[in-house]
């Protein structure tokens, strides 16, 4: 309950803070008021309807890919990084052709380990068990110490429930939320394309807002899919674009809603407390959330852990879908995710087409995590 | 930002207080403490080890200062040395003397190159220049758009075709010259370091319009890879500076030193948040000095700014100064401070904030039991707490669905609140002494 002192406190510095700031910045506010005004009131600017806006759009869309790529064999995680391990040099070739395990080995398992995102905690975790282990099982190569250490994070990762929730005969509700950039709106793209494709009838909900042409963004893709979209105004409350989607979908008997949510730190209570709002409009109809997924982007680091965290806590992720994997970015963050919160990954984005979001294998994914490194 | 960084330098320090001499194992303890937080912070692996090298060398080359105790000249070293990694002073941009002077924003999808486009033409043009945006992004769905949408909310022209990026670079500098703008801010698509093609595209794209400017943009909360990016961007393309987005969640940013680091070029602005304004130049300085826990009373100040409504603010300083800061006041101001974010956040950012209060967890939640005290008063105990007598304790707490304990403990403290207040309006107007902290003690018995 210190609370009120600290609060008091600060109500004094920032109101300190902000005199001095507002006395100084007055004269120059007055010059550039006109600039301003243009930026800080965005509500103010009256689009154009869309064919003005859009001036060329047939640049914009992207090639549809033939419908033939869809039925073809999904590409192995494996085969995608060839092409990043290839770039680089024999590292593990080189730890797997010594004799002893001495002090130099384990320090290169931990720095491949943090060099692949995995952290330093997490890295901690798994060599301290790993030292136990060895003691055990009596290992006295690097080749079999790494085939221990690979087999232990395989099993760490096996735990866990993989599959998208999905009740046939109801609407179910998917819906995905992460910080800014990760690839949410192209995700639920390739989902919408795969889920259509076996069958299930799609509704799009473009609940972010926010984001200049998110909603044209995801129109072009519910076009490529021939789902349906429901969307607001730009600015429009998130609130209601869900709640459109949801009577939509009840009324046409759709399967499956994809709820597109607009990127946001998590640190931002305020968008937060948003997200929260939007589970609470989908909790309406009982049951019908199935899933709230995390896309976490590949090169992420240990900030993955809180966006995590705190995703989880505001609307209780149920799984991660990892974007981005055909870098050469490791993607080691979701060991931690995973360890530590018990969040599985349940998707992973290793390409640009639609063909190219698979589901996780964690034997394939540790491979990769060792693949080669510079 | 690099909020975990410093506690991580405090810890250390605290510990090495007390000691009067830095040994050989004292600096390697330091050392590996350093390491440790820097990995932690997602400073690449190589990156940590020369800056380790470095400070070592520093530390055990120093001649001992009679002025400062080992522990301060070690902060004063590690200080120095992140300032000389984040870029020493703040880089600007290359103008051409014979405009148009290009920029050209590159990086991998999702690093938030779009939106820095945005807000670059917007801050240039607050500078006075002519800016023109060119959207040479034709491969994401709506990325023409999206710039289109930005280029009207900063009022500054967008310019695209249906062809090739490239031709589309190179027919930007003649739309310029066209309508006569004296700068030009290139999108182009995200790509990764790796897609030959793609990378091959972008340098043919910098042969056919000859950029001044090539900017790197890298999310703040990238890890390891920062550095194969960084270098592979650098190589093939060949970049001129970074802009460093994303800056406003609690990453560590230790992409930004890694960046830095191998790619020597400097960070030139940073996006601290989602509006447009939120875009400013990159500040080694302070971020330095926040990565070692001196405060930043920079940023606290511009959250201050962001967040309080001045009608407000005014009204709530001129209370004050009269002594008639009431707990409805306090309400109002404190829905002000949550604006600004998490407080452990905003608590870390105040120099000189007392140990006990800096390390307080501090749980936002509680703010809700505060709130709902206050909300459960009649207005006019809001605003004379004295009249609160014992029934109107029990009153309010069972309103609040708190115990009269906490009713008591707010009614205490705010009391002190006010007491301070006094204290600050009796100094005048002028930047009084910092009124003095209650007794820690006082409230240990209180939670």
């Amino acid at each position: 309950m210190e609370l009120v002192i600290v609060l008091g406190i600060l109500v004094l510095l920032a109101l300190g803070a902000f005199a001095a700031v507002s006395v100084t910045k007055r004269s120059q506010r007055r010059m550039d008021a006109d600039e301003r005004s243009a930026v800080t009131k965005p509500k103010d600017v009256i689009l154009p309807p869309d064919e003005d806006v859009v001036v060329q759009p047939e640049a914009e869309v992207a090639t549809p890919e033939p419908v033939a790529e869809e039925s073809l064999a999904r590409p192995r995680l494996r085969d995608r990084l060839g092409k990043a391990r290839a770039l680089l040099s024999g590292y593990f070739g080189d730890l797997r052709g010594r004799s002893v395990i001495d002090d130099d080995v384990w320090d290169e398992l931990e720095e491949a380990l943090i060099r692949a995102d995995v952290g330093v905690s997490v890295t901690g975790k798994v060599l301290d068990d790993l030292r136990v282990r060895v003691k055990e099982a009596s290992v006295t190569t690097p080749a079999e110490l790494l085939d221990l250490l690979k087999a232990d994070l395989i099993d760490q990762l096996s735990t866990a429930d993989r599959s998208l929730s999905f009740t046939p005969g109801q609407p179910n509700v998917w819906m995905f939320v992460g910080v800014n950039g990760v690839g949410k709106t192209t995700s639920i793209g390739k989902i919408a394309l795969r889920e259509a494709g076996s069958g299930r009838s799609v509704v799009m909900a473009a609940a972010d807002t926010f984001r200049a042409a998110a909603a044209e963004q995801l129109q072009l893709w519910s076009q490529r899919v021939g789902a349906d979209l429901v969307r607001g105004q730009d600015g429009a409350d998130p609130g209601s674009v869900v709640f459109d989607a949801m009577a939509a979908a009840g009324s046409r008997g759709a399967d499956l809603v994809l709820v597109d949510t607009a990127g946001r730190l998590h640190t931002k209570i305020n968008l937060m407390e948003e997200l929260k709002k939007l589970r609470r409009i989908v909790d309406r109809t009982p049951g019908a959330l199935k899933e709230v997924l995390l896309v976490i982007d590949a090169s992420t680091g240990q900030n993955g852990l809180n966006q995590a965290k705190q995703f989880g806590e505001a609307v209780d992720v149920t799984g991660v879908i990892l974007t981005k994997l055909d870098g050469t970015a490791k993607g080691g963050i979701v060991l931690a995710v995973q360890s530590e919160l018990g969040i599985p990954v349940k998707l992973v984005g290793v390409g640009e087409t639609a063909a190219d979001l698979i589901d996780f294998d964690p034997e394939e994914f540790i491979e990769a995590l060792f693949a080669d490194q510079a | 930002m690099f909020d975990s960084l410093s506690d991580r330098f405090d810890a250390i320090f605290t510990r090495m207080r007390g000691r009067g001499r830095l040994g050989e194992t004292e600096i390697d303890e330091i050392a590996r403490e350093i390491r440790l937080a820097l990995l932690e912070a997602d400073v690449n692996f190589k990156v940590v080890k020369s800056f380790i090298a470095r400070v070592k060398e520093e530390a055990t080359g120093a001649e001992l200062s009679k002025s400062l105790s080992p522990a301060q000249q070690v902060i004063k070293i590690v200080h120095q040395e992140l300032i000389n990694t984040l870029g020493g002073e703040t880089g600007k941009l290359t103008m051409n003397p014979k405009p148009p002077t290009v920029v050209m924003l590159v990086g991998l999808q999702g690093s938030g190159k779009t939106t820095a486009c945005g807000k670059l033409a917007r801050h240039l043009k607050s500078q006075g220049l002519q800016p023109l945006l060119v959207a040479a992004d034709l491969q994401r769905p709506a990325a023409v758009t999206q710039l289109q949408v930005l280029g009207e909310q900063v009022g500054v022209p967008v310019y695209s075709e249906p062809t090739d990026p490239v031709a589309v670079a190179r027919n930007a500098r003649n739309e310029a010259a066209r309508l006569g703008k004296n700068i030009v801010v290139v999108d182009t698509a995200g790509r990764l370091q790796i897609d030959e093609a793609l990378m091959d595209e972008l340098r043919r794209m910098r042969e056919s319009v000859q950029p001044d400017n090539v900017l790197l943009v890298v999310d703040a909360m990238t890890g390891q890879e920062a550095v194969n990016v960084a270098e592979s961007f650098a190589e093939t393309v060949g970049i001129d500076g970074v802009v460093l987005t994303k800056l406003d969640g609690d990453a560590r940013g230790g992409a930004a030193l890694s960046v830095k680091e191998v790619t020597g070029k400097p960070i030139l602005f940073a996006g601290i948040g989602e509006k447009l304004v939120d875009f400013e130049p990159f500040h080694p300085d302070r971020m330095a000095g926040r990565i070692l826990g001196m405060g930043d009373v920079l940023t606290l100040i511009e959250k201050a700014e962001a967040s309080f409504d001045e009608e407000q603010a005014v009204k709530a300083a001129a209370k004050i100064k009269k002594g008639s800061f009431s707990l409805d006041d306090f309400l109002e101001q404190m829905q002000q401070v949550k604006k600004m974010g998490p407080l452990q956040n905003i608590i870390g950012m105040i120099p000189g904030m007392p140990k006990e209060l800096k390390n307080t967890q501090i749980d936002d939640k509680e703010l809700g039991k505060v709130e709902a005290i206050i909300r459960s008063m009649t207005p006019q105990e809001r605003n004379d707490i004295t009249i609160i007598n014992g029934s109107r304790r029990l009153r309010i707490a069972q309103g609040s669905g708190t115990t009269t304990q906490d009713v008591n403990a707010l009614l205490k403290q705010f009391k002190m609140v006010q007491g301070m207040m006094k204290q600050l309006a009796g100094a005048g107007g002028k930047k009084g002494r910092f009124p003095k902290m209650p007794n820690m003690g006082d409230f240990q018995g209180m939670q």
